[in-house]
Parts: structure tokens; sequence; C-alpha cells
């Protein structure tokens, strides 16, 4: 039986903090990843015969290259904040716990870059 | 889920590099392992689309009844699988990947 009082053992514990910015940020990425998931499956339905011209010269159009833009970074960020809380759930260990924590962010980090430039490189490429 | 992102980005990688690597990709996706990978992500996707609104939902505090919660259940399993078959309608009827 501890002497502290209820408020002094919860305060300063998170979920009232960085709890819930990272709650809201998950349903403001659903959110926005409803319209733009839906309009990039049926694009890439649309697109799966063909040829890597049309492809490029698909991704190269302005309204799809920011759109693209956003769905790959919301996603990214919906992914990275859904596969911590798998983590925090599941990985006990402390090491193995920190590892995979910090690996899947930097992974995560690293495909948001890559696409990034992989967009980008596309569309200038089609103007050139 | 996670693994899709990781192909979306080598997909956008590869369509940057240039045409061999794009079309390394797009062969890989069309072996037999790929393609079922494909459809197993396409429903896994549209499923995690229709149950991630009908969290939304329950997040706004609508639709947590015992029977209205049964039946968005399986509303979000016949819309995930209406939207799957749609997407491959579309996808093979240009001609197949």
């Amino acid at each position: 039986m501890s002497l502290r009082s209820p408020l002094g053992r919860v305060l300063g514990l998170g979920s009232a903090r960085s709890g819930f910015g990272h709650w809201w940020a998950q349903r403001l990425t659903a959110a926005a990843l409803v319209p733009l998931g839906l309009w990039f499956a049926f694009s890439m339905a649309g697109l799966a015969s063909t040829d890597y011209w049309s492809v490029t010269a698909w991704i190269a159009e302005p309204l799809h290259a920011t759109l693209l833009l956003l769905l790959l970074l919301s996603l990214l960020y919906h992914s990275s904040l859904g596969l911590q809380v798998v983590i925090e759930d599941y990985v006990h260990h402390g090491a193995a716990r920190l590892i995979a924590l910090v690996g899947t962010q930097f992974l995560h980090v690293l495909m948001a870059v890559a696409g990034i430039y992989a967009i980008v490189t596309v569309s200038v490429g089609a103007q050139a | 889920m996670a693994f899709g992102g990781v192909v979306l980005s080598l997909w956008l990688v590869a369509a940057a590099a240039g045409p061999d690597s794009y079309l390394r990709i797009v062969d890989w996706l069309g072996t037999p392992i790929g393609m079922i990978l494909l459809v197993g992500w396409s429903f896994s996707f549209f499923y995690h689309l229709a149950n991630g609104i009908r969290h939304l939902f329950w997040d706004a505090g609508m639709g947590f009844a015992l029977d209205r919660a049964r039946t968005s259940g399986i509303a979000v399993v016949v819309a995930a699988t209406i939207m799957t078959v749609m997407f491959w309608v579309i996808a093979l009827s240009g001609g197949g990947a």
C-alpha cells in the first residue's frame, strides 16, 4: 500500500500527453487514407496492363504526383504509428523492443525519403 | 499491410530508376507468388480500409450496440470482397498485369 495519492501516481505517465497526439495522428491519417487509398488502388488497377512510359507519364501528371506524395506520406506515417503500437504491445524484452521500435522508424523514414525522391525524379524527368 | 508499403516505395523507386528496373519489379509481381501476394494485399487493403471506417465511427461513439457492431462487421467483409473483385475485374480487363 503506497502513501502516494492517486493523482501523484498517474501524473506524467503519458496518455494525457504524447499519447493523444499519437491517437489523433493515427485517426487523421486514417481519414485521409480513405479517399487517397481508394484513388490509388483503382488507378493502379487501371494501369496494370500499361507499359513503363505510360506509367511514368501518369506519375508525372501534377495532380497525380501531388496525390501520390500525400498518399505516400500519410500511408507511411499511419504504418509507422500502427507498427509502433504492435511492437509496444507484443515485444516485451527491453533491447529487442528498442531495436524494433527504432528500426521500424528508420525504415519508414528511409521509404518516405526514397519515395519522395522517386516521385520528384519521375516528374522532373518527364518534363525535361 | 506494412509490407505493402515497402512494395509501394520499391515500385516508385523502380519507376524513377528506369525501364529495366521497372520491368524487373513488374515481372516479379507477375509471377504466381507475386500474384498470390497481390490478391492477398488487395483484400487486406480493402478490408483494413472498410474496418478502419468502422473504427472511426466507433471513435465518434456511433454503432456500439452489439447487434449494430455485428452487422457492420459483416458489412465490412462484404464491402471488402466487392471492392477486391471490382479491383481485379478492372486490373485484368486491361489485358493482365
